[in-house]
């Protein structure tokens, strides 16, 4: 998993990374990279590692061991072309903060943290609500939005911080209907882009239709690669330790699915 | 005159050392209003308590030390230092308490705290049997004492108040973002360690700041009320902040005047009680998340659902009747239909006539609607029915879940769903649509 040595630079490549909470192991000896571009999709069960793998990309939380570069630097040097979107429970949604507040965060990083933002910076944050349907609702205190306004207010945000690499963590976890549309069109436009879109994602029946790439992640890295060649029934049962009762249906709806070739 | 004096302390003409009193009472609220916004949002405001009174330590130990090396032991800039260590090191033991994961966190916060108190009465003992200790002051940093304020201690206190206040206007959005989303904060690059120091160094600053004039116990009520205040009026941090340091001022500025009018009273005791009823007013009056606010707009939606209730119970029970809509009906009836007791029964119908709706009929316990009350039951019931229909055609849900569907939404019902509802209702079926009232759904209970 290792041979990332060809071009392009992988948005994302990792090696031997190991991380863990007190004296477990959340994540063993992690190998992978992504390709330059495009959306790829971290799935296991839970407790896998996958929110921890994100974080630990992003020094979140330290690493024991391994190395971590993003299109072939250390995260230090392209800290600007990172974006983070991380998981709509992690924040309190009663904060004193209107939609557009919160969006407006993801220009900080650009315009400088000292001081206020300036009407070209204002104008992108609300355009970034915008592309997210949300422009009605710049001016709503954030505990009136539903969860699924609060989940593309967050994706805003990150479309807000004009990154190149996105790390999403569960961006569909709870959302209604169109507020999954409304995210699968905006990663779609992200990676036509050119852009690179790491989703953490729990939805097996919908992975390959939204995704081009995945990593089976379990502890260690299962599997990686397009979604059409990783994404089988064989690695998904090693991932899941052949405990889904209902991996068999969940892999054949998946084989029959379209699996989007992997861009760039 | 005490009401004399309190006003001269008020508009600052009670002499000069009064009106540097008040000043820096004011900074005081202002710096404590703004930085206990974010101390408040970054969850930390038991952790401001406890290091407020871990000062005491310090602060005896810092008199018994400049005693013992033969320094001047009232100097404020030395007892501060003094106070500042031991909080510092207070808030670093409820950490480490916390870390070791044997205490909760509220119960490593109780610990310091009374351990931290307690260890401070102990030495304030010990500066009691001092040759230089008899009357030293040094209770004034318990319950706080501006009226005894020496010019350059109230200069000293409005310094380090703006010094607070430009440090936390300059971080504004760093510590926003942290108080926010500390992942986010770090993914961006934010130094979030060195923020949360700083936002802890802050804290530490407004609370020795206040040690002398509003005293360790309440120093952290003016870091905590104005900022919870300021949240009841608005929804945006960037009003919250200068409202809350304005509260913090007003609340300093007034607390300060009366306790320089009788100065028997502890400054830092009026100003909380001060800042306390700018806190209930806001509580009370506040538009958005107010008592009265949510009262009425519960007595309101009471009224509502009554209304509708009653007017629609009227016109099912005359037109099971086979009644025109002007007959008279049983209140009792109504009031079974819908499991009204008593009283409840009786404030919907005094609610109706007082509207206007429904006047007594000639039969005690009847009532008759009133031409007004007719055209309002009609659009009731219709607006009950065209939903009903909704649901059962166009959901596909079955006649009874429809009605209760029905019911719970129709008070609530949007004007603009409403019309698109009837809209549909035009199109799919016109010959019903033109109906003042449409018929009950099959299999709907009346």
């Amino acid at each position: 998993m290792n041979n990332t040595a060809a071009l392009p630079i992988p948005a994302l490549s990792v090696r031997h990374l190991t991380v863990a909470y007190r004296e477990a192991p959340v994540l063993w000896e992690v190998g992978w990279a992504t390709p330059s571009s495009g959306l790829v999709a971290i799935v296991g069960p839970n407790g896998a590692g996958k929110s921890t793998l994100i974080k630990a990309c992003l020094d979140l939380v330290p690493r024991l061991s391994g190395e971590v570069r993003i299109f072939g630097q250390p995260l230090a040097a392209v800290r600007r072309r990172v974006g983070y979107l991380p998981q709509r429970a992690s924040v309190d949604w009663d904060f004193p903060a209107t939609a557009l507040d919160v969006v407006s965060m993801g220009r900080y990083p650009r315009a400088g943290w000292l001081r206020p933002l300036g009407r070209f910076q204002r104008e992108a944050a609300r355009a970034a609500l915008a592309e997210v349907g949300l422009a009605d609702f710049a001016s709503r205190q954030i505990g009136q939005l539903s969860g699924g306004q609060q989940q593309r207010v967050f994706l805003a945000r990150a479309l807000a911080l004009e990154a190149d690499l996105y790390f999403m963590d569960e961006p569909f976890a709870g959302v209604d209907a169109a507020t999954e549309k409304a995210i699968v069109t905006v990663l779609r436009r992200l990676a036509d882009q050119g852009k690179a879109v790491i989703v953490v994602h729990h939805d097996l029946a919908t992975a390959p239709h939204y995704f081009d790439h995945v990593l089976l992640l379990n502890l260690r890295a299962i599997a990686s690669g397009p979604m059409s060649s990783a994404f089988t029934p064989d690695n998904l049962a090693r991932a899941y330790g052949g405990r889904l009762s209902l991996l068999d249906q969940a892999v054949a709806a998946a084989a029959g699915a379209p699996g989007a070739a992997p861009r760039g | 005159m005490m009401n004399a004096d309190f006003f001269a302390a008020l508009t600052l003409s009670l002499g000069h050392n009064a009106a540097v009193v008040v000043l820096g009472c004011a900074a005081f609220g202002l710096a404590a209003g703004l930085v206990g916004c974010f101390v408040l949002l970054r969850g930390r405001a038991l952790i401001a308590d406890v290091a407020a009174h871990a000062t005491l330590p310090g602060v005896a130990a810092a008199f018994i030390g400049a005693t013992a090396l033969g320094l001047d032991p009232r100097n404020l800039w030395l007892l501060m230092a003094g106070g500042a260590l031991s909080a510092a090191l207070g808030a670093l033991a409820v950490r480490a308490a916390a870390a070791t994961r044997r205490v909760r966190d509220d119960a490593a916060m109780a610990l310091v705290l009374s351990a931290g108190f307690g260890l401070g009465v102990v030495l304030m003992s010990v500066v009691q049997s001092l040759p230089t200790g008899g009357q030293a002051g040094l209770s004034h940093f318990i319950l706080g004492q501006a009226a005894g304020l020496a010019e350059v201690e109230a200069q000293t206190l409005i310094g380090l108040a703006l010094v607070a206040s430009v440090i936390a206007v300059l971080l504004f959005n760093p510590l926003r973002v942290l108080c926010f989303d500390e992942a986010f904060a770090a993914a961006s690059g934010l130094p979030v360690r060195a923020l949360d120091l700083s936002l802890t160094a802050l804290m530490l600053l407004v609370t020795v700041a206040g040690l002398r004039a509003v005293g360790l116990i309440l120093v952290v009520a003016l870091m905590v009320i104005p900022a919870v205040t300021a949240r009841l009026l608005t929804e945006r941090l960037s009003i919250m902040a200068p409202l809350a340091a304005a509260l913090g001022a007003v609340s300093g500025w007034v607390g300060a005047s009366f306790s320089a009018a009788a100065p028997g009273l502890p400054t830092g005791a009026v100003i909380t009680v001060t800042a306390c009823a700018l806190f209930l007013i806001a509580l009370t009056l506040s538009p958005t998340r107010g008592v009265v606010a949510a009262g009425l707009g519960r007595a309101r939606m009471g009224y509502r659902i009554g209304r509708d209730h009653l007017l629609r119970g009227a016109w099912e029970e005359l037109e099971q009747l086979r009644l025109g809509p002007d007959a008279p009906f049983a209140t009792a009836a109504i009031a079974a239909a819908w499991g009204w007791s008593g009283p409840r029964s009786l404030i919907a119908v005094t609610a109706l006539r007082a509207a206007g709706l429904v006047r007594p009929a000639h039969e005690p316990g009847f009532l008759r609607l009133t031409p007004a009350g007719i055209v309002a039951a009609q659009g009731v019931v219709r607006r009950h029915r065209v939903w009903e229909l909704y649901l059962t055609r166009a959901g596909g849900v079955r006649a009874f879940a429809a009605h209760r569907g029905a019911d719970l939404i129709e008070h609530t019902l949007p004007p603009d769903v409403e019309a698109e509802v009837e809209a549909w209702l035009a199109s799919a079926d016109p010959a019903i649509a033109r109906l003042a009232v449409p018929p009950p759904v099959e299999g709907a209970p009346a």
